[in-house]
């Protein structure tokens, strides 16, 4: 391939010609660009010939840089071969101006409004998703027959038999962490066996069920608005639809009843870890014996507090499933649409769980704490 | 546009072997297609087009064998090497494969900022330029790939495949899911760009209207190998059950109308 050339020639009488050769090609255009154009601009504004006849090969990224060079117009005499001609009036036909995004003025102003009108929307999309699944349960509860056991065992599954070790880990290593901060504190003041008190209720009432929905919410979660997301974006909700398979009963309520059902259970599991980390970390530091830690534990912490606890694991695996679930429907079929709604849908999830773990905190303050 | 003074093969596959665990796809092909021409390549459903369009693109690597285009490997180990020989080809996928989260505009834009050469004004030139070529307007700018229809999509992909002015457009199945009006719409427009800008044509199609409307070569896919190649008569001429079967009907249409010639 030969690289763009321009030189001028003087012919016989008057004006100079300017002679185009090479190929004026994409890839062989001289880089950097720049200086180039500004030797194409200046020939162009003396007012000579222009012979293009020598031009191998001549591309739309060529014909664009001599058309804006010459000032988007045709030069006074010009010398052209019919096919590149053809390229150039191609080019000549492209329109000057874009049509542009409208921009208004005081845009800022209406970000709140915006955001009030996203936020109602959400909120009447959670009703409107709640009040389907109220009627899914009443509708179910007349046609037994269709209850999606499969869909609702797969999901038990994914979200909480194969939640089981990751919990574990993540509780017994808090257990062991606060176990071992507190003994240093308490040894302070004398207070050693109050690590039982502290531990118990700490972990049952509050670590546990707050780090389960945390977990969940980051694994379960996001899983469930990508794929639902994911099967908006393929059609295949769609494809559901018209095999009269109704979306919100096969695919919506397993996965909200399936972490309601999981996530009582992984609390209780998650916070047992806990108790083994704090119990095996103040036995290490505080030869404090295992049987001592047992036998104080059931005297010290009401059984009202692993009632909360359940309770709130019940609380959060309703909340996430519906967020995951209202977010996945949400998908528009676009990848941006997909990351944001999944972001949406984690963010909101841990967000709501731990506002409603404030709201149990006032509601259940005068249970289960000894005094 | 004119014919380039070397007769550097634009695609040249010689004993190209493919497997996938045990299952042969292809047992020692070989493939040559000159500058300018349009190879149609057909094959029954599983006989392995796409995988071979694939190892055309170097997107799979072949179990054995090589892909040359223009006299170098696909596959080069010099990664600078491999990206100059990629912009001299443009692929049209199947389902057009825009990037979902870019506009039109910003799709066909894509490539040319890529290459971090042209300032914007250049760019906006040359996309409303390729817009133009494949017939869309500037209002389509700002459109989503999900507010396309199906021959919109095909169009745009066929204008960010054609952004980087390839020498060699792969196109894998470019016809599919568009209806017979625009599917010969869209035959139309590649001959026509074909003309103007004097590609080479390596495509994958089942359908026999795109695939007389635009091949001057065919090769045919079948028992691993490449049965027949050559122009459409040679390869009518050749005596194999698949070529009886897929062109059978071409005669009849040739029969009916003149709309396969």
């Amino acid at each position: 391939m030969a690289a763009a050339t321009l030189e001028t020639v003087q012919r016989t009488d008057s004006l100079p010609v300017i002679v185009l050769a090479g190929d004026w090609t994409l890839a062989t255009l001289p880089q950097p660009l720049a200086p180039f154009e500004r030797r194409l601009r200046e020939l162009a504004g003396t007012g000579s010939g222009w012979d293009l006849q020598s031009i191998s090969r001549l591309d739309s990224a060529g014909a664009i840089v001599l058309w804006r060079n010459w000032g988007r117009r045709w030069p006074a005499s010009l010398v052209v071969g019919s096919e590149h001609r053809l390229l150039l009036e191609r080019v000549e036909a492209i329109v000057a101006e874009l049509p542009g995004r409208s921009s208004e003025r005081l845009a800022w102003l209406l970000v709140p409004g915006r955001l009030a009108i996203v936020a109602l929307d959400h909120l009447a999309g959670m009703v409107a998703l709640i009040g389907q699944m109220v009627l899914d349960f009443g509708y179910l509860l007349v046609h037994p027959r269709d209850i999606p056991w499969r869909e609702f065992s797969a999901n038990l599954y994914k979200s909480g038999a194969q939640a089981l070790p990751v919990t574990a880990l993540i509780g017994f290593l808090i257990g062991i962490v606060l176990s071992y901060l507190s003994a240093l504190q308490l040894k302070n003041f004398g207070a050693d066996v109050f690590i039982v008190n502290l531990l118990g209720i700490s972990i049952v009432r509050e670590l546990g069920p707050v780090l389960v929905a945390v977990l969940v919410a980051g694994r379960s979660g996001s899983a469930m608005t990508a794929q639902l997301g994911v099967m908006r974006v393929t059609e295949e909700i769609d494809a559901l639809a018209t095999m009269g398979v109704s979306r919100s009963l096969r695919l919506v309520l397993p996965k909200v009843v399936a972490l309601a059902v999981t996530m009582p259970l992984l609390v209780i599991w998650c916070s047992a870890a806990g108790i083994i980390g704090g119990m095996v970390s103040a036995n290490l530091q505080m030869d404090l014996s295992y049987g001592f830690f047992i036998d104080t534990l059931p005297r010290v912490v009401p059984v009202a507090n692993v009632w909360i606890g359940i309770g709130k694991g019940l609380v959060f695996g309703l909340l996430i499933g519906l967020i995951a679930c209202h977010f996945g429907l949400r998908v528009k079929p676009n990848t941006e649409s997909l990351s944001a709604n999944t972001t949406s849908s984690v963010v909101t999830s841990i967000t709501v769980a731990i506002l409603v773990d404030a709201v149990f905190a006032i509601l259940t303050r005068s249970f289960g704490i000894p005094l | 546009m004119e014919a380039r003074p070397t007769a550097v093969p634009a695609i040249q596959i010689r004993r190209l072997t493919t497997r996938f665990g045990d299952v042969v796809i292809h047992r020692d092909i070989d493939l040559d297609l000159m500058p300018g021409q349009m190879l149609g390549l057909v094959g029954g459903s599983g006989s392995g087009k796409t995988t071979l369009l694939r190892e055309i693109v170097g997107l799979l690597a072949p179990s054995q064998g090589s892909v040359r285009l223009f006299g170098q490997t696909v596959l080069d180990s010099d990664p600078q090497r491999r990206r100059l020989l990629r912009r001299r080809f443009g692929m049209l996928f199947q389902q057009g494969a825009l990037f979902s989260a870019l506009s039109v505009f910003d799709n066909i834009a894509f490539p040319l900022r890529e290459l971090r050469l042209f300032d914007e004004a250049l760019i906006r030139d040359l996309v409303l330029l390729k817009l133009a070529m494949v017939e869309l307007e500037p209002r389509h700018c700002r459109l989503m790939p999900a507010e396309l229809s199906g021959g919109m999509v095909k169009r745009v992909a066929l204008a960010r495949a054609l952004s980087l002015e390839p020498e060699l457009l792969v196109l894998d199945e470019p016809t599919a899911g568009l209806d017979p009006d625009r599917s010969e719409n869209f035959v139309r427009l590649l001959k026509a760009l074909q003309n103007e800008l004097g590609f080479t044509v390596v495509m994958v199609t089942h359908d026999l209207g795109t695939l007389l409307g635009l091949a001057t070569r065919l090769a045919v896919l079948a028992d691993h190998r490449i049965v027949a190649s050559g122009t459409v008569d040679e390869v009518l001429a050749v005596d194999h059950p698949f070529i009886h079967n897929f062109f059978g009907v071409r005669h009849d249409m040739a029969a009916a109308g003149p709309r396969a010639s």
